[in-house]
């Protein structure tokens, strides 16, 4: 199949290594894999913040450059998420009824990562290999929006040499919630501080997850406190194989791509 | 569009002034200062996971809960589609049936009404059953200030008023005080209490009975609110658990009930489905302890004059909101709030409104006008929890993010935020102007001088983040770029 990949903007520009893993991983399937170069953002940050008429455009620039794929596959549950419940409201909240429609159907060609490989490919075993003890983070959005499931649990059970360790409290919120982090900076840490004390009682490794944010938002929560236990993309766990592994790989400070 | 680019005239919102629906700083402060009550995140923490497990358990028993849920949604929906028709038809059947309905415009003419009614009787006080609607015009302040004694008769509400306190959830008032906390309360306040009093809850909860049980036998005229007004039988409904509001709606010879007008339900046959879907929410029980129903009066039984007043305060303006209106369905469950990480760690008070938690985040503002409680809307990571839980499926992250996007709509002036999102938008709707900010972001690279991450102390709002969070250094290229470079276009 030819997958057109959506990196998200904030995965182009901070953490690039996921979206790589994706690529990676794509084509280890035997897919093609195509990165459309005019793709920006879905737009979900100026919807949630209150930005709606300047998210119109933003919406406008993701269906022109998606325009005609296939399917679409994203290493993050949020941003599908808005590109399925919020950009065709957008779009027609401001009379852009042609743009709603588009978007609305380019959604229905927009997986998140987990769905598309369970559930159009109809894989469980990517045949990697990464062996570290690792604990899931279910983000909110991928869990109450998209409904994912258990469906990267399955994934990383099929992960050669991974321990996998349940989370205790898993379904509640990190904190990140976009601007919420920012806007509402001190609730937003405690939460993430249980969010931490959750993650560190398994003693786990890795702490992953299908959503760059918020492992953007744990990882630097771990690393202010010096913290071992690392943040590492799914993608980037079912990118590695025995040829392939990178035992350091994060989603936190990235250097290099 | 709002409604003023439509050239409609606002409709009112609750007034200022009166009641209790605006806080007095914005909620990141006010939060701020309760993240540090530690024995306040304790208690809060401790009781709604008890109530949230409760919840859960219960509501996994039910194998049609969807389709109930699906009920109740689509019979609120039908019914706001028609509240004027529902509701005359209410004042014609409670009429009917030997009860009196006044309309309350706001919080001021419910109280005066209110007051009204009790001094009319030539009663001196008042029980009340635990009522949001009276909570939130401030009805109590307004009943002693006509020199009137106001006792409030529901355990959590009577700890609350005995320590001076405020209500903190919408169903356990005082949520946020533990047992240890309550015995001294009830020791310092109740008089001739027991002064061995333990902080036992059997212990406690008779020393509220022997203390509240004379005011029931002595009180004439007692105000209540009510969960549901069946417009079809003129039946008013009052759910509860202790027991304390039955003795308050068959005891006294007069009883005011205060309803905001979003409560009415068609025909009686609709509380079959919101009689499940409530209790099992709320303090995850199957059935709820009391459950009591009445039309009009019963000659010989029971008050002997009775008294609807039904209460907009903003709710109109509410109903006009296509999107917001959906919060006028809310059962007042709670069940979103035990559910919230943001209620469970900041508690009830930071929200500044009688409505706390979630709905509170949607309801409030929109009463108000999202410009008096613009801070609440922002009060949520929209992690969705309260959706799930709500057995009406309000859709809170929706109309949250609905009420930004309004607040945003309303500002006058260029805030510097709204600039850096419309550049923002600019760079993000056009290619190359995209790729041109993603590479100036990487003169953070300078900031970080070879380091993983980027120095703790930046200026706002980055300094929101880094103050207790590492931000990484950008890498020296993005993913599409690398990507094409390989690849060619
Ligand atoms: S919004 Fe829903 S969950 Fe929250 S109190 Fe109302 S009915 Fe209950």
């Amino acid at each position: 199949m030819k997958v057109a990949l959506f990196a998200t903007c904030l995965v182009d520009t901070l953490t690039p290594q996921v979206a790589r893993a994706t690529a990676v991983l794509l084509q280890r399937l035997g897919h093609e894999v195509v990165v459309p170069p005019t793709q920006a953002c879905c737009g979900q940050m100026h919807v949630n913040t209150g930005y709606r008429r300047e998210a119109v455009p933003i919406v406008a620039n993701h269906v022109r450059a998606f325009a005609g794929a296939e399917a679409i596959v994203a290493p993050s549950g949020s941003c599908v998420a808005s590109i399925h419940h919020q950009q065709a409201d957008v779009a027609r909240r401001a009379g852009e009824h042609r743009l709603a429609d588009d978007a609305a159907e380019l959604a229905g060609r927009t997986y998140e990562l987990s769905q598309f490989l369970v559930d159009v490919l109809g894989v469980t075993d990517v045949g990697a290999y990464y062996p570290h003890r690792v604990t899931y983070h279910p983000t909110c959005h991928s869990l109450r929006l998209l409904r994912v499931g258990d469906r990267p649990l399955q994934l990383l059970r099929a992960v050669r040499g991974l321990e996998l360790v349940e989370l205790p409290g898993a379904e509640q919120c990190c904190g990140f919630g976009g601007t919420f982090a920012v806007k509402n900076a001190d609730t937003s840490t405690a939460m993430l501080t249980d969010k931490m004390a959750n993650v560190l009682s398994t003693h786990a490794e890795v702490c992953t997850a299908g959503d760059a944010s918020c492992l953007l938002h744990i990882g630097g929560g771990l690393s202010r406190l010096k913290a071992g236990t690392r943040t590492v993309h799914l993608a980037e766990i079912l990118a590695s194989t025995e040829e392939a592994v990178t035992p350091d790989q994060t989603t936190r400070p990235a250097m290099s791509v | 569009m709002t409604a003023v680019d439509l050239g409609m005239p606002g409709l009112p919102t609750a007034p200022r002034g009166v009641g209790h629906l605006r806080g007095d700083e914005p909620f990141p402060d006010a939060a701020r200062t309760a993240l540090r009550n530690g024995q306040q995140r304790a208690n809060l923490g401790h009781a709604t996971t008890t109530i949230r497990n409760k919840r859960a358990r219960v509501v996994a028993e039910l194998p049609d809960w969807a389709q109930l849920r699906e009920a109740g949604r689509a019979l609120k929906a039908a019914t706001m589609a028609r509240l004027d028709d529902h509701l005359e038809e209410l004042e014609r059947q409670v009429t009917a049936h030997g009860g009196t309905v006044h309309w309350a415009r706001d919080a001021n003419e419910a109280n005066e009404i209110v007051t009204r009614l009790v001094q009319a009787t030539g009663a001196t006080e008042v029980v009340k059953v635990k009522s949001m609607a009276t909570q939130e015009i401030g009805l109590n302040e307004a009943l002693e200030a006509a020199g009137l004694d106001v006792f409030e008769t529901d355990l959590a509400e009577l700890i609350v008023q005995l320590g001076e306190d405020k209500p903190s959830h919408i169903l356990v008032p005082a949520i946020h005080k533990n047992r240890a906390e309550i015995r001294e309360i009830f020791a310092r306040t109740i008089p001739g209490v027991d002064p061995g009093l333990t902080d036992d809850p059997r212990q406690l909860a008779m020393a509220a009975r022997a203390h509240l049980r004379e005011r029931f036998l002595r009180a004439r005229v007692a105000v209540s609110g009510a969960n549901f007004g069946v417009a079809e039988t003129g039946t008013l409904c009052v759910v509860e658990s202790e027991g304390n509001g039955r003795m308050c709606l068959t005891l006294p010879d007069t009883l005011i009930t205060v309803m905001g007008i979003e409560k009415v339900v068609p025909t009686w046959r609709d509380l079959e489905v919101f009689l499940q879907l409530l209790p099992r929410s709320s303090t995850g029980e199957r059935m709820n302890p009391y459950t009591s129903t009445w039309a009009g009066v019963t000659p010989g039984d029971g008050p002997q004059e009775f008294h609807l007043v039904l209460l907009d305060n903003g709710r109109t303006a509410v109903l006009a909101d296509e999107v917001g209106r959906e919060a006028l369905h809310c059962i007042r469950c709670s069940a979103c709030l035990n559910v919230c990480p943001v209620y469970e760690r900041t508690g009830g008070h930071a929200y500044g409104s009688v409505y706390p938690g979630p709905i509170g985040a949607i309801l409030s503002p929109q009463l108000t006008g999202v410009e008096d409680n613009a801070s609440l809307p922002y009060a949520s990571s929209l992690c969705g929890a309260c959706y799930d839980v709500c057995p009406v499926a309000i859709d809170i992250p929706k109309i949250l993010v609905h009420l930004r996007g309004e607040h945003v709509e309303a500002q006058t002036r260029l805030t510097p935020e709204a600039a850096a999102f419309r550049a923002l938008s600019a760079a993000m709707s056009r290619p190359w102007l995209w790729h041109l900010t993603q590479r100036a972001s990487r003169l953070g690279r300078l900031l970080a001088r070879g380091k993983p991450t980027l120095p703790r102390v930046l200026p706002p709002p980055a300094s929101g983040w880094t103050r207790s969070r590492d931000l990484p250094t950008p890498p020296t290229s993005t993913f599409v770029e690398s990507w094409t470079r390989e690849h060619g276009r």
